[in-house]
Parts: C-alpha cells; structure tokens; sequence
C-alpha cells in the first residue's frame, strides 16, 4: 500500500523517570515522571515542511527525536513511508537510519571536535559501509560538501571545527546529513545558534535541497517568525502536546487556540510600531513534572473555563486542515 | 590538541621541561648506557675489590661481589624502566578498556565491571602483589604481570567518569543517528576524547609501577638474574652495604628512583595543566 | 547635559596572536531615560564596548583611547577605586546568561543585599529592606525573597539580576543581551519590565543584543556595530526607514516580516574582517552591495545624514 505521507506519528507519549533524592526512593513507590510527549499525531507529506513550534519545555525537540528512535517511547506508532518503525528491527533500522537524519542545534556540539571534515562528512558513509575505496569515499564527500554550498570543496577536507566560522560549520552538518541522500530531516533548531545574517543562507540550502531532492522536513524551533517563513504547516506545542496545527499563515494570521494568539502577539510586527501595548501572557511554562488534570494551558490562559480543569482537549477540526485542542474553540 | 602544539606547550612549562629532560636522560642511558660501559655487570671482581669506594677507576665504587657500581646502575636503569614501561602498558589497557566499557554500557555491565574494580581498588597492593609474586614466582615476566595486574584500577575509574561525559555529547548522539554500532563509537568518538586523560594518567601509573617494582625486589621478590635498581638494593642491604658504610652502593639506585618517579610526577602535573585549559596561568 | 557621552572609544586586546582591535573608534551618546540599542553580529565587539563603559575588561583588554563620559566626567581618566565608587552607583551591568551566575547556596534576598552593602554604607537589615522593595520593582512576589536560586525559573532568575542591577539605583543601565537565553514569552515579559522601570526610574538604556527584531519596539536610538566600529546610528524610526548604511539594510532585510510575501531573505555572503590584521578602506567593503572603488582604499567617516542620524559610509547622500 503506497502514501502519500512521509511520516505518520500517532498518539506519540515520551515519559521521562525523574531521579528523587535517596531517602525519596527509599521510602516512596510512587515514581516522579517527566511527560515530555503526551500523546502527539501528526502526518507529513512527501516533499512537505512541518514545524514544530513552542517553548522550552513544549516536547518538541523530543519528539522529532523519539520519531527518529533516539530516545525511547512510551507508546505510540511511527510510519516511515508506509512500513511501522521498529526499533528492535536491525535490517529495518539500518535502512531507516540512512534514509532519516537528524540536524542537532549547536554545530560545534554536534561533531567530534577531534575530526576532520573529511572525517565528519563521511561519517554516514563508513558506518554503513557504503564505500570501498578511498577515492570514491573522497569523492562523495566532495559532491557532498559542494552542494552544501562550501565550495572549493578541498580546502575544506582537512580542517578541524573550530577553524571553521559557525555558518560553515552547519553546512558540514548538513553535508554529512545529505550524504546518503536521505528522504526525511528533522532539523532542531538548525538556525538559531547562527547570526541573523547567516541562517538565511543555510534556510535557503534547506529549502533548494528540498526542490530538488524531494525532501521531507520536520523543522523545530521556538521562532515562530521563522517557522512561517520556511513551513507549510505549523503545529504549535505546549506541554508536550500539539495545541493547533494547520497551514501556516493560517496560524499566524487566522490562529484560534489562545496560546497561538499570545505567541503572534507578541511577534515583532514590520516598520516601528513602538509603544504598542505588547499583550504578554503572564507566568511562565509550568513545571512538567506535575500531574496536571484537564488543558495544559489552563493556568495562563486567559479564556479558561471550569471544562479547562477537569477535561483534556482532543484536536477537531475547525476547518480543512486546521486542527485545534480547546473546548472553545467553536466561539473563538 | 594537536602534538606540535603540545610539544610547544611541554617546553614553555618548567615543570614539564624538567621532568621530560630528566626522564630523556635516563631513557638516553638505559638505551646506551651499557654500550660504553668499560666493565659487564656480571663480571665478578677480585676478592679485594669488594666494597671499594668511589675511585678513578670505579666511579660509583664496587659493589659486595666487585662489580662496578656504575656498570649495575645502568643497566639497572634498562631493567627497571622496561619493567615499568610494560607493567603500566598493561595497566592503562585494562584500565582503559573496563573503564570504557562500564561508562558507555552502564547499568548492568557498569554495576558488574565497577565492583570488580571496587575489589582491586581496596585490596592493598603491596601484600596483594607479595602474595602473587610469592605464588606465581619471581620471574621478569610474572613481576610485570603482578605489577600490571594491580594498577588498573585507578585508571579505570577515572576512565569511566570521562566516557559517562563523553557519552552524553551531541556527536555522540549524532553518531547513533546515522547508525553507527557500539564498536563505531567507542574507538571513534569516546577513546580520542578520553585519551587526553588516559594519557595523563600513564604518567602517574608509571610512576607507581616503577615504585612497586623496586618495592618488589627490594623485599626479595624480584627476578633475582636481573640487577634491577631495586635488586641493587635488596643484594645493599643483604650484603651488608649498610653496615660496612657503603654509601655508593645503596645512595645510587635510591636516588635514581626517586629522580625518575619525580620526573613522572612532575609531567604528570603539568599534563593536567597543559590539557585543563582552565588550569593553565594566563 | 547627556548622561553618556562615548568619544572615539578603542579598546584593545593584547592576545598570543597579536593586537585584537576589538572597539576601534566608536562614538555615540545617550540621554537620561533614553533607550539605546547596541545591536550587531558575533565579534562586533558590543560586549567590549559595554565592559569598556563599566571597566570590567579581561586581563588583556586595554581601553587605548577615547573618552567614556558619564554625565560629564570622563571614566577612562578615572583610576581604579574611583570607577569601583562609581560602579554599580551610577552604572551598572546585566551580564550575558548572569542568571546563572547566581550563588546557589546564597538566598537570593541576601544576594541583592550584598550588592547593597558592597557600595552604600547602610546595615544589612536596611539592605533587605531595600530588596524587598526591589523585588516588587521587578514584579516578583516579595515573600520569596528568602527563596534560593534554583527554586525560580529562568524568567525570574533574570528578574533577581535586574533587581540586583538596579539595587544601588543607577543613572544607566547596561544589558548585555539580557533575554537571549529565554523563552519568547518571558523575553516578552523582561523587555516589557525593561521598559516600564526606564519610564518609573527615568534610568538610560543600552540594550545589546544580536537581535534587531527586539529593539524596534524597545528602544529609542540605536546604534549598529561592525567590526568594532559603528557603521550607524539614529533614532529607530530613521534607522530602520530612512536606512543608511548597507549594512544596516541587509541585517534589516535578514529578520523576516510577518505579513509581507515569504520571500527568503538573502544572506550576506562572507564572514567578519579579521581584526588581527591591518585593513585599508572601508571594513565592509568585500561584503557590500553597493560598494565602490573608493571603498577599498579610504575608510568613511561618521556623517550625518539626517536629524541626529549618523552613518559611516562613501554613498551617503546618494539619491
């Protein structure tokens, strides 16, 4: 049976055990669990950019990390074009593991700051034994680093990461990625340890490589600006769970869940509107670790409702393609 | 770091300098040493040799059997560093490997490979390694393995401490996303980065081994076919060196272990320095 | 009179590798209870300039030149005890991520009130006093101010290092990218708490930050650094409007504009000069778009090129 999506992720759950002191553990049974992902669905298509936006806190980055088998999950279950995922399959997971890449935040955390270029961009490719001479290994990695945008590639192969400016170092980084061509990238935060001036030239790499190469995207990040830029659809977090995905202008210009709004309000808008009054929500994300009954949201949203305790709310779809959680969503 | 700029590293600190140049000097005359020596270790003297003190002739004196002092003393200096070298070769690598291991497996294997090392860590090693050397008998070989077989355990620890960090890296992480096996990771990723330390722990684990080795044989349980410094001074003092105010006879081997495990300790300092940036005086 | 006045400002790093001009000839000036944006790219040397202001350079740091004068009185000719009178009392610092530079085993109330006592001579009761006030300054619930640090969140960490920043009621306030490491929201939130103690305490501002989206709507003037000088500075509406220098213009054109069309701006190729070695001409001039052959040869100077609006470049004027 072919589909049309690239990854379908359904009701995903990551629980995290928190370590308690000693004397805790001694004498209490009752575990403390971290719900970094609680229950999160979502499709991506072929060729589609979905971001993932929230907070710190929200479960994001836990999640694009869950659906690549990086952490452990709780339940929930993950297609990969079409076949289920599974971890305990070796010959699935090799194939699974060339095919779906991570790009990490921080581009100096993310290679051996020991290794060469040469080194880190062919990685993938000694891993899986995929190359049996030496040239040939050179030679992808030429290819490689060319289409990352580093050009003369040579000059490149025998330098360490720290002689490298932070924008060449996250072309690397992608190089490497791209080498086994891959069909799925979750990119956490790809951009956002880059100066302004920078990122947009690594987004536009994104963006070609994906007109070119039918890539699929998970893009995570807490710059919603950003995410509207470069997405197709954006799926706001809170809590480890989606609040509101749909199209992306959708959300941010047509956004429904109050959460949404606070988080386009405070948005920097073009031109110099100063001395607006920036509607900012109070408080801040609540410890994760506490049971919360009924809307994660509930303790700073400024709409909630005696339902908003008591009762989680599922996603509905408000319109074609636009889902929200909030049990009021039909009036607002 | 890259060895030149360690090399240049080592020769801007004096504690480094001294210790490399001491420990180069010794190397220098263990190596070459018995090549230019005018007498054979082994050659026994004339009955009227014995004991004679420093002269022209005998620089270092004769020892109670009339050899030349000096000629033991070198290549004592060959038994007694080999003994070392190897000894801590053989303590980095099973130091290194448990200490990899437990850290990047954790849980069961940690717990498992951990107490095994608990074990050799308390037991005290002097009576342990008495005990092995009076059970497996004192040859060459075997006091390198009793030597090697108790030293790791430090090492191990420290080890396994470096790879629980190193284990958390992103690159780390990184590595099993593009599918990287276990093997994979611990010789690309975790070894090069604890290697630094394992490096700057050789030193002081040398330095150790060189000390048991002489504790060994000065108590009798060496390998009594080679004049090691501290067979030097087990045959001092059993031959009556003390007693007779012989002072060239047991000064010498002393003095030189305590100028090569100082040379150890001091490279083992500024090791620290040189690889802890934070260390470093600006 | 001005409450800050930066002259020709240069401060220097003495480095294994040579001289780092790190600030090399900056000027700009701020009036009470102004706002003034310090915004640039990694290595423009806005830190410098801030910890230039306050003195609190590493060891190899040098101010070489220029005058630093805070409400008339030259800091850089002051010697070491008389800026450590004047520090803290009359400018203080909020340091990049200081939120974590809080001493976790120090109640925090404690911890204003160090701050207090080090350069007033009142009891430390009275000093406590004074942090409770501070606290409800900040919008923090003032029974907590026995708390410890690790009890408080990120936002409120930030809120106890303005108050500490505030505790001697200083004319100026420097933070040095004081909400680059939290959430949007609470980034919204500190800003917002940034502006309302300027009105209330009529107190200068220089926010530095990477960030040029923040400071549209905070701040009065701003002043854009490269490459350890000023390239330009104005009063917001003029900068972002009536742009100046090309720099400016395509920094400006890098944060995305919710509303217009998505159009992916274009990077700016290349990286930063190297400040070790000597540059002829303009310091931008092998990344600008509208760079001329004099460029390359003479170094622009600062010309006005409006009401109070400054820019360092060979095109100004230019229809």
């Amino acid at each position: 049976m072919t589909t049309d999506f690239a990854v379908e992720v359904k009701d995903l759950k990551v629980y995290f055990e928190i370590k308690r002191g000693l004397v805790e553990d001694l004498f209490s049974k009752k575990k403390k669990i971290l719900k970094a992902v609680d229950g999160v669905s979502f499709n991506l298509a072929k060729g589609e950019i979905l971001s993932l936006v929230g907070e710190s806190g929200s479960g994001k980055t836990t999640t694009g990390k869950a659906i690549l088998q990086l952490v452990e999950t709780e339940t929930g279950e993950v297609k990969f074009f079409g076949k289920e995922v599974k971890p305990k399959d070796r010959h699935f997971m090799q194939s699974f593991r060339q095919k779906a890449q991570m790009i990490f935040q921080d581009p100096y955390q993310s290679v051996n700051p020991r290794n060469i270029v040469l080194d880190i961009v062919a990685e993938p490719l000694d891993v899986n034994h995929l190359v049996k001479t030496r040239q040939e290994r050179t030679a992808r990695v030429k290819l490689a680093l060319e289409q990352a945008g580093l050009e003369p590639a040579e000059d490149f192969y025998h330098r360490y990461p720290h002689e490298l400016s932070g924008g060449q170092r996250q072309r690397v980084v992608l190089a490497s990625s791209m080498i086994m061509d891959p069909t799925f990238i979750v990119a956490d935060e790809p951009v956002s340890m880059l100066d302004a001036s920078i990122r947009t030239g690594i987004l536009r790499l994104m963006l070609d490589l994906r007109d070119t190469k039918q890539l699929s995207y998970l893009f995570i990040t807490h710059d919603l600006s950003l995410a509207w830029l470069i997405s197709d659809r954006i799926a706001i977090m809170y809590l480890g769970k989606i609040m509101e995905i749909g199209n992306a202008d959708e959300i941010i210009h047509r956004g429904i869940h109050p959460y949404t709004k606070a988080l386009t309000a405070i948005m920097p808008t073009p031109g110099v509107n100063k001395r607006k009054e920036r509607i900012v929500l109070p408080g801040e994300t609540p410890n994760p670790t506490e049971d919360l009954l009924g809307c994660k949201f509930n303790s700073r949203c400024p709409m909630v409702h005696d339902l908003c305790w008591e009762k989680s709310p599922e996603l509905i779809e408000i319109e074609k393609g636009h889902l929200v959680a909030c049990h009021l969503a039909h009036k607002l | 770091m890259k060895i030149k700029d360690f090399g240049k590293a080592i020769f801007k600190n004096k504690l480094a300098l001294t210790g490399t140049v001491t420990l180069l000097i010794f190397i220098l005359v263990a190596t070459f040493g018995p090549l230019i020596l005018p007498f054979s270790t082994m050659q026994f003297g004339e009955v009227e040799d014995i004991l004679l003190s420093p002269s022209f002739a005998h620089l270092l004196g004769t020892d109670d059997m009339g050899r030349d002092v000096l000629a033991n003393l070198i290549s004592g200096a060959r038994i007694s560093l080999l003994i070392g070298a190897v000894a801590t070769a053989i303590s980095m690598l099973i130091g290194t490997l448990i200490g990899i291991l437990a850290g990047y497996f954790g849980k069961g294997i940690d717990n498992l490979l951990m107490r095994f090392t608990d074990f050799f860590l308390v037991i005290p090693w002097l009576p342990l390694m008495m005990v092995l050397a009076a059970i497996l008998g004192t040859s060459l070989w075997n006091i390198i393995f009793v030597i090697g077989i108790t030293g790791w355990a430090g090492t191990a620890r420290v080890v396994r401490s470096q790879t629980l960090s190193v284990r958390e890296r992103q690159f780390v992480e990184r590595s099993v996303s593009i599918g990287a096996g276990h093997a994979h990771i611990m010789f690309r990723h975790i070894l090069p980065n604890v290697f630094p330390l394992v490096f700057a722990n050789t030193v002081l684990v040398a330095a150790v081994a060189i000390i048991s080795e002489t504790t060994l044989s000065f108590l009798g349980l060496g390998d009594p076919t080679m004049a090691s410094w501290g067979m030097m001074l087990h045959y001092a003092f059993a031959g009556g060196a003390t007693a007779a105010g012989a002072y060239w006879y047991y000064l010498p081997p002393g003095i030189c272990v305590v100028l090569v495990v100082l040379s150890f300790t001091l490279l083992g300092y500024a090791f620290d320095e040189i690889l802890n940036p934070k260390l470093r005086g600006r | 009179m001005t409450l800050l006045e930066v002259k020709h400002l240069r401060t220097y790093f003495q480095t294994s590798k040579g001289l780092y001009k790190a600030v090399d000839d900056t000027s700009f000036d701020l009036d009470h209870g102004e706002a003034l944006g310090l915004v640039g790219e990694s290595g423009c040397g806005k830190t410098t300039c801030a910890l230039s202001i306050v003195r609190l350079l590493p060891k190899e740091g040098k101010i070489h030149g220029g005058e630093i004068c805070l409400e008339g009185t030259d800091l850089v000719s002051l010697g070491d005890e008389e800026i450590r009178s004047r520090r803290w009392k009359e400018v203080s610092i909020i340091f990049q991520g200081s939120m974590n530079a809080l001493n976790p085993v120090m109640k925090v109330g404690d911890q204003i009130a160090e701050a207090i006592v080090l350069h007033e001579k009142i009891s430390k009761q009275e000093a406590l006093v004074r942090a409770g006030e501070l606290f409800e300054l900040v919008e923090m619930p003032v029974d907590r101010i026995n708390n410890y640090p690790h009890e408080f969140s990120g936002g409120m960490k930030q809120r106890v290092m303005i108050a500490i920043a505030l505790a001697c009621k200083p004319k100026l306030v420097i933070g040095d990218e004081p909400t680059t490491a939290l959430d949007v929201m609470v980034q919204a939130q500190i800003l917002n708490l940034l502006e309302k103690l300027r009105k209330e305490l009529n107190m200068g501002l220089i926010l530095i930050t990477h960030d040029l989206s923040i400071l549209a709507e905070t701040c009065d003037r701003i002043a854009v650094m490269y490459a350890g000088k000023i390239v330009e500075f104005g009063p917001v509406e003029k900068v972002f409007e009536n742009t100046a220098h090309p720099y400016t213009e395509r920094l400006i054109a890098c944060f995305p504009h919710i509303g217009k069309e998505k159009i992916i701006p274009a990077s700016i190729e290349g990286i930063p000069p190297n400040l070790f070695e000597p540059i002829s001409g303009c310091l931008f001039y092998p990344r600008c778009h509208k760079a001329i052959p004099l460029c390359a040869v003479q170094e622009p100077e600062m010309e006005k090129t409006g009401e109070k609006h400054f820019a360092s470049c060979h095109r100004i004027g230019e229809a």
